[in-house]
């Protein structure tokens, strides 16, 4: 088998993207319904009744699940990721995120779906393995390695996390690379090679500011900061609060009961958001349980009184990172938007006046998709780190660390060791010594963040040092190395230094799994066999095969097949029992030919299809494609289809 | 803390055993990537412990070893080499950060030579406790400040403007932080004193150094007050 590319992989709060470098440039790969974004939703379907494994679907399939059967659903898992108990009961006041019964504080909280439990990192290893499918659908062999991005401002905890998730997956993660500072290397690829850049990155869940430096082809981050917890999110529950309390006061019901009822809201909510960009007035028609119809004008003006205050929320950390920088917002060459919350008119208008950009003739940057930007810069940090391209290989991300790492002193003060927004690796070497005589253990209690009481702090990990030799109190001498990573991951090693023995440390993180529990937790371990992996492409290539002539099948029976010519038809019929034949046998090169045939020949029929069913035609649509958008009309299976490429 | 290396205990290469006399980042036989070398901040970048020191060269020399050390180009190297990248940049990439800053670079400086300095990093972004001493030449001032502050303070509270105050309160600032130049330019010189000097000239403009540093802290923290009081 050929060796598949490294991936490069934006885990989203909404929508997950997996990208790769073709040659010099970075491709997104779509997915099985032929759209790049995969929504970060996992549902789990009715358990089989024989017993078994369940089957957890995810993405499209997935969101659908979610106004029958909001208990089988859960979505913006990111929010989650790497938090404590505390932290994520405080979540769950927005967001519909059911905790398991038995949840204790001091473990990694697990969600309940539907009849099981799962931990965050478990539910984003779904998203993730659902993206290494389509990336290993579009390539043919088994994709191993990934690049995977996290929000800049992601703590030690939230980031092992995602590399959890990653192992969880089945993929190892060669790198964890910030989101702000991917999408200025997506960026830097063809553009001026000097000058300091700003990315302004506001996506579904968290918000994000770095400030680079860009020289010859080495983008080095200056400052970083910004909030795990502010985004399109946000802005989502705002709409979705207002329309509860007036269905609540005009109408006399509270649909907060009723979860199914809220996810549709929350759906026409979006909509309006998503209007609101384009539209001066977007409007919320919504059938309320007992009949009634909700319906309801919001104005833009109206729309934008109201995310203000979520917007004004990231105006500060904008603020603090240029002065980290040392920068003010006339020495900023260059504002870049990434998201898909930077849409909104009102939050380009509010990064135009932060960074004085009118003024100065200038305009904000968003050349590239913001949905994909971050997946493209993941696959060029993944071209970086494979060496395989030339495009690549004079380029050099230099990152920081966001927040300050720093030890518990005496009386509860923070004791800085690693300044915010040192360039990583970073290290810092401190000195520990005894209390007592004959003490042989000593307690070292590591937090991250810039508040000067390690109680405001969070909480990173508590070392023991262990196994010091017995000594008169204050001899010892132990050397403690503190390690971030290339991936912003604090890495300790200590050594008592008078007796030259290496003291054993143990490592308690906070929040966190312990590696045994990430090995419990691997998804499919089974699918690492080459023979397994041979045996499911054959398998997902039938079933492709199997969708797309059922899809055919029922086409024919519609008017549409009569508007064909002759030939066509004919054509038509000739490739299908082709594929028929192809697929009955194992060589799946050849049965991916046969789609790829019949498919080109129903090119037109589906377009023909698509034209009659829906007012707006939309064109370039495979025959799957169609099918998917006459759910009315044709209920083809959700077969894979073949991806298409500009 | 440091070690200064001892360049004539000869050192072996991990990959092709050759050994080589001066610490260097790659074998000079097999070009294989090294362990990081005991030494200073200054021989990451192969010099001699200096004050005066043009951070365009520093910053062009350390973008040109990361390019050959950032762990990114040995991603699919063997474990012990991405080690090896890993703790190098490590290395590089806390004594650029120490260098390039003319004032930790001082205070580095200052503590390998075994003077006892505050820590000026560890100061940054809150008023020092140990840095409350004020200097004598400045008591008086500081005194009037401070009511000027607790003043202002006040009144920002009650929700009421004076501008009598502001004005003062920025002159004040403005004031101090000509005061932080002059300790700037004070140390520069001292600078120059130590590199040019013999053992006894620097131990002299180390004293001073090391009083110079107490001062400008003070007197930043003093501006980075009355700032916040103006801005809030």
């Amino acid at each position: 088998m050929p060796e598949a590319p490294v991936v490069g992989i934006d885990l989203g709060t909404t929508n997950s993207l997996v990208a790769y470098m073709e040659g010099d440039r970075p491709i997104v790969i779509p997915g099985v319904d032929g759209s790049s974004l995969v929504p970060s939703v996992v549902a789990l379907e009715p358990l089989p009744k024989a017993g078994g494994r369940p089957t957890v679907s995810v993405g499209n399939s997935a969101r659908k699940v979610l106004i029958e059967s909001p208990e089988r659903v859960i979505y913006s898992v990111k929010r989650l990721m790497g938090r404590s108990l505390a932290e994520v009961k405080n979540e769950l006041k927005l967001f519909p995120f059911r905790l398991a019964e038995d949840a204790a504080e001091g473990e990694v909280p697990r969600l309940q779906l539907g009849e099981l439990r799962f931990t965050p990192p478990e539910i984003s290893a779904y998203v993730l393995r659902q993206l290494k499918r389509n990336a290993e659908r579009f390539f043919g062999v088994e994709v191993k390695q990934a690049v995977i991005t996290v929000p800049a401002y992601f703590n030690d905890a939230e980031r092992q996390a995602t590399k959890d998730a990653g192992r969880m997956a089945g993929l190892q993660v060669l790198r964890l690379v910030n989101e702000p500072t991917a999408a200025a290397l997506a960026y830097g690829l063809d553009r001026a090679k000097i000058g300091t850049i700003a990315v302004y990155d506001l996506g579904g869940g968290t918000f994000d500011i770095s400030i680079l430096k860009l020289n010859d082809g080495i983008f080095e981050v200056q400052s970083t900061n910004g909030d795990t917890h502010l985004g399109g999110d946000d802005i989502d529950n705002l709409l979705l609060t207002v329309a509860l309390d007036e269905i609540h006061s005009e109408h006399g019901i509270n649909l907060r009961e009723h979860p199914g009822a809220v996810q549709a809201l929350r759906k026409a909510a979006i909509d309006a958001k998503i209007r609101l960009s384009t539209e001066d007035s977007a409007s919320f028609d919504v059938e309320l349980p007992n009949g009634d119809r909700y319906q309801r004008e919001i104005p833009r003006e109206v729309f934008e009184l109201l995310i203000e205050p979520v917007l004004a929320r990231t105006a500060y950390p904008c603020k603090q990172a240029m002065t980290d920088a040392g920068v003010t917002p006339e020495q900023i060459d260059e504002v870049v938007l990434v998201g898909g919350s930077t849409r909104i008119p009102a939050v380009r208008a509010l990064v135009d006046s932060l960074f004085n950009l009118s003024a100065r003739g200038k305009k904000c940057n968003a050349d590239l998709n913001p949905d994909e930007v971050v997946a493209m810069g993941a696959a060029v940090q993944a071209g970086i780190l494979s060496g395989s391209s030339k495009t690549t290989d004079d380029l050099l991300l230099l990152d920081v660390t966001p927040l300050s790492l720093g030890i518990e002193a005496l009386g509860g003060v923070t004791a800085k060791i690693i300044q915010r927004n040192s360039t990583i690796p970073a290290s810092a070497v401190e000195y520990f010594t005894t209390g007592v005589d004959g003490q042989t253990n000593v307690a070292i209690h590591v937090v991250q963040g810039e508040r000067e009481l390690a109680d405001d702090c969070r909480s990173l990990a508590r070392f023991d040092l262990k196994g010091i030799p017995p000594m008169t109190a204050g001899l010892p001498r132990i050397e403690v190395r503190f390690l971030i990573d290339a991936d912003g991951i604090l890495k300790v090693t200590a050594r008592e230094q008078r007796s030259g023995k290496e003291a054993e440390i143990e490592v308690k993180a906070t929040y966190g799994l312990t590696d045994e529990q990430v090995e419990t937790m691997i998804l499919d371990s089974y699918d690492h066999a080459e023979e397994d992996f041979a045996k499911r492409l054959l398998i997902e290539a039938r079933n492709e095969a199997l969708g797309l002539l059922n899809a055919v099948d029922r086409g024919s029976q519609t008017p549409a097949w009569a508007l064909l010519t002759t030939e066509e038809r004919t054509a038509i019929g000739e490739a299908r029992n082709h594929l028929l034949e192809a697929a009955k046998g194992y060589d799946i090169p050849a049965i991916s030919a046969a789609i790829a045939a019949l498919d080109k020949a129903t090119r037109r029929f589906a377009e023909m299809m698509m034209d009659a069913a829906v007012s707006t035609a939309i064109r370039g649509k495979t025959m799957d494609a169609a099918g998917e958008e006459l759910a009315e009309a044709v209920t083809a299976p959700h077969a894979f289809s073949p991806a298409e490429f500009k | 803390m440091l070690k200064v290396i001892d360049s004539a205990v000869p050192v072996a290469c991990w990959s092709c055993s050759v050994a080589h006399n001066t610490s260097t980042l790659f074998c000079p036989h097999c070009s294989k990537i090294q362990p990081p070398a005991a030494g200073d901040y200054f021989s990451v970048f192969s010099l001699e412990p200096r004050l005066n020191i043009d951070t365009a060269v520093l910053e062009h020399e350390f973008h040109r070893l990361s390019r050959k050390l950032h762990p990114d180009r040995y991603a699919r190297a063997t474990d012990s080499e991405r080690e090896f990248a890993l703790a190098d940049t490590a290395l590089l990439n806390d004594a650029y950060r120490t260098l390039k800053d003319p004032l930790r670079r001082t205070e580095y400086l200052l503590k390998l030579m075994g003077a006892e300095v505050g820590d000026y990093t560890a100061a940054e972004g809150k008023p020092a406790k140990d840095a409350n001493r004020a200097p004598i030449d400045l008591l008086e001032e500081v005194f009037e400040l401070n009511m000027q502050l607790e003043e202002m303070r006040g009144a920002r509270k009650a929700g009421e403007d004076n501008t009598d105050l502001e004005r003062d309160l920025t002159l004040a600032k403005t004031k101090f932080e000509r005061l932080v130049e002059a300790v700037d330019a004070e140390l520069r010189e001292q600078w120059s004193n130590w590199e040019a000097g013999d053992a006894t000239a620097r131990k002299i403009a180390q004293k001073h150094m090391v009083a110079l540093l107490d001062r400008r802290r003070y007197l930043s923290n003093l501006v980075r007050e009355v700032s916040e009081t103006l801005g809030a």
